[in-house]
């Protein structure tokens, strides 16, 4: 009789069965969205881009793994995230950047800004975007010092300005046009030249569900109209969306759930804001770029944003039943 | 009522591998053990003594409150003993444990109701031991007696049947349609309702088919269906009422207040088929399924029949089982042992070996948020769950905690596997006993 039955069954609370898409999967997705403009950053700027990604890659999940190891934490490197956040330092420093900075920049990313907050979900900034100002004002001319592309003519010379420092000079005429900035032709961080590759990964983001289309949206619209009414002209209105950081910030970084607020009404304003404070940076600001300046700002306002989307939310009844 | 609105829901593999699959009865087994617990509400106290015969039909437990069902022998027999049995929900239950002689008599008790009147009908709904079949095991006959029922025009047949791998309401309405129609029928005459919905699941065609196929037939006038996205958890009573009708029903409201009367199908067939022959629940439909089982079917049980022998029934097992669900794997309950008894809201059986019954590991919150977007109420489990971690009862009670009805479809969503439907419930848990 003892025998005749199974009586030490799993016990677990409903329900029983889970979603196949985990912290890895999403993670990976993100990363295979990242794969187009990968590619078009080895064909635009060589070998050096590739070699600077792998190093990042491997640096940011050696230091995850070793971080995991002597905190006695829960090893996390399998969810992926720190590879993807090396993936993004990478994609955010010239492609001639020195090694060793990268590898620097992180370890910042990881142990400081990650780590030493908690781990994944619980940084109150974007770990890439950080790190991107920390080697920024660390190692400021790597920073500012950007290879040519296949494309470039000259000989001699093996760097040149971006696109945005052109424009900042005043001199309209030597900037590449939207053609050749759309596929990525002109000088800047490693992954985000490319704007027809970061559209391809963005709209498959948006297809499959991993990012809500709101703040890449809220981003590139506001820099569009920004642009739009500070120079009149559509041309350099979209000069502005295709040039810089703005395809890569809005579709990769600034969606980052951990540090992007909960609620549809909050996001919109972070996109809004990331779109303004860009645009005021490069347009009256002594620097020509402000993608990463503005994504870490609008994380910092994330909470406050939060509180201010909550009261919305609330008033409607909070459940949205039979509103 | 026409235009219907769609809550949020998500979408949760089907696995109706039983749809097709024409209910089969199983022979009596060596024992049956029947719970007095198998309502929301009082249990019955038995109302026979160890070393008694009884008859199939036979009440044997019964008890005074309103609310209530009476439980009938399911089969013919000896009561071999009356146990305390440590039961699904925490303390104590009641269990006669009967052996069977499997003559099958049936109990002079069974008798055809003669129903003249409201007050009749009631007491013929009370009589045939209904409780809701879909799993909440409420009393019918006090769901048909509501205290405001000349307010209440509509009757809304709940046939989604949302949760994967059930397929008993499915054949309800494949081979009993006529049936579930005869007691809607019954219901909208005694109860003086104006019309009948049947929302049903668009995967279940042959049922839909066959529902408007009598109901043109009978040139059935005051009943429609209505088709459903086939998506978790339309079958919800909430979401149903909603989906249907178009009516708000926040939680602790009950369907009557909004003038709706609502049934499970399965529970409406069933119970037709006791007006007609007097036979009051003493079995039930059961989808055998899951991984673990070699022959998924589904099955005419005997009320009280353990899962062992229901299984075995299926062809035994062909994997170790290392979970068993009884309903189903979205709100089913886990149960310890295949020893459990199957009760009236045994709506399935589901066995998962290893692979399906592997409780995932925890990891971090990503504030991804798919936990809001799933929830049909547009609640945000993320942040009951810190909340519930925080003790902080004033923010559970702004985010609308008692809202939740527990669905499951924030834990289903969550990529970093965390128990949100759990914490939801004690979160609500924590809210009672503040407010007391
Ligand atoms: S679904 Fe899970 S990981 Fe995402 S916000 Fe909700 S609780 Fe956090
Ligand atoms: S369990 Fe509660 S919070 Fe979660 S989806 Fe269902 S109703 Fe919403």
């Amino acid at each position: 009789m003892d025998n005749k039955f199974h009586t030490n069954l799993i016990v677990s609370s409903s329900p029983h069965i889970v979603t196949e898409s985990d912290t890895t999967r999403l993670m990976g997705s993100v990363l295979l969205a990242l794969a187009p403009a990968w590619i078009a950053s080895i064909y635009i700027f060589g070998f050096r881009a590739l070699l600077l990604s792998v190093v990042c890659v491997a640096a940011s999940v050696l230091f995850e793994y070793l971080f995991n190891v002597i905190t006695h934490k829960k090893q996390t490197v399998g969810d992926l995230s720190a590879a993807l956040t090396g993936l993004l330092i990478a994609f955010n420093v010239p492609s001639s950047f020195p090694l060793w900075q990268a590898i620097i920049g992180c370890l910042f990313a990881i142990v400081v800004v990650k780590g030493l907050f908690g781990g994944i979900g619980k940084n109150f900034s974007n770990p890439a975007i950080t790190a991107r100002i920390f080697l920024f004002i660390s190692f400021s001319a790597n920073m500012s010092t950007w290879p040519l592309t296949r494309l470039a003519e000259s000989t001699d010379a093996v760097t040149g300005p971006t696109p945005l420092a052109l424009y900042a000079e005043g001199s309209q005429d030597q900037i590449p046009d939207l053609l050749h900035l759309f596929l990525g032709f002109h000088g800047g961080s490693t992954g985000e030249v490319c704007a027809l590759a970061l559209l391809i990964g963005g709209i498959y983001l948006i297809a499959r569900k991993v990012i809500s289309p709101i703040i890449p949206c809220a981003f590139i619209g506001t820099v569009f109209v920004f642009g739009l009414i500070a120079t009149g002209s559509p041309y350099w209105a979209l000069f502005h969306v295709l040039s810089g950081g703005v395809m890569l910030g809005a579709f990769f970084m600034a969606t980052d759930y951990v540090t992007s607020p909960k609620l549809p009404l909050g996001q919109l304003l972070f996109g809004i804001g990331c779109g303004i404070i860009t645009m005021s940076i490069r347009l009256f600001g002594s620097y020509p770029e402000g993608v990463s300046f503005s994504i870490l700002l609008m994380n910092i306002c994330t909470p406050l944003l939060n509180n201010l989307s909550y009261k919305f939310y609330l008033k409607e009844g909070g459940a949205k039943n039979g509103k | 009522m026409s235009q219907r609105k769609h809550l949020p829901s998500i979408h949760v593999p089907h696995h109706k591998n039983t749809a097709a699959c024409e209910t089969v009865t199983m022979p009596i087994p060596d024992e049956v053990s029947i719970s007095m617990s198998q309502n929301i509400g009082a249990p019955c106290q038995p109302l026979v003594e160890k070393g008694d015969y009884v008859k199939v039909g036979q009440r044997i437990g019964d008890v005074q409150a309103f609310v209530s069902a009476p439980i009938f022998s399911s089969v013919s027999g000896t009561v071999k003993s009356i146990d305390k049995v440590r039961g699904s929900m925490g303390g104590f239950e009641t269990h006669i444990v009967i052996e069977p002689d499997k003559k099958q008599e049936v109990s002079e008790e069974v008798q055809i109701p003669v129903i003249n009147s409201f007050e009749d009908f009631v007491k013929a709904a009370r009589d045939s031991g209904m409780v809701g079949l879909g799993g909440a095991s409420f009393p019918t006959h006090v769901k048909l007696n509501p205290k405001n029922l000349d307010e209440c025009e509509y009757l809304v047949v709940n046939a989604a049947e949302c949760e994967p791998f059930i397929t008993t309401d499915n054949r309800e309405m494949v081979e009993n349609g006529q049936d579930v129609l005869d007691g809607m029928k019954m219901i909208m005459k005694w109860l003086n309702l104006k019309k009948g919905f049947i929302g049903v699941e668009t995967n279940k065609p042959d049922a839909i088919a066959n529902l408007k196929r009598l109901i043109e037939q009978n040139e059935i006038k005051d009943i429609e269906i209505v088709p459903l996205p086939s998506s978790y958890p339309k079958g919800a009573e909430r979401v149903l009422v909603y989906e249907v009708t178009g009516k708000t029903m926040n939680a602790g409201v009950l369907p009557a207040q909004l003038g709706v009367i609502l049934d499970n199908v399965s529970t409406i067939g069933v119970m037709a088929e006791y007006f007609k022959t007097g036979m009051p629940v003493v079995r039930r439909r059961v989808t055998v399924d899951g991984d673990a089982v070699t022959e998924p079917k589904n099955v005419y049980v005997p009320i009280g029949t353990r899962i062992a022998d229901v299984v075995e029934f299926c062809g035994g097992y062909k994997k170790e089982p290392r979970k068993i669900i009884m309903g189903g794997p979205m709100m089913g309950r886990a149960t310890k042992s295949d020893e459990s008894p199957t009760m009236k809201n045994t709506s399935a059986i589901l066995c998962f070996s290893q692979e399906m019954a592997g409780v995932k590991e925890e990891t971090a919150c990503l504030n991804c948020q798919r936990c809001h977007t799933a929830c049909p109420f547009g609640l945000m489990p993320s942040i009951f769950a810190d909340a519930y971690e925080a003790k902080d009862v004033d923010k559970l009670n702004r985010f609308n905690v008692m809202q939740c009805m527990e669905c499951g479809s924030c834990s289903y969503t969550c990529p970093a596997r965390r128990p949100l439907a759990l914490t939801n419930k004690l979160a609500k848990m924590m809210v009672k006993e503040a407010s007391k």
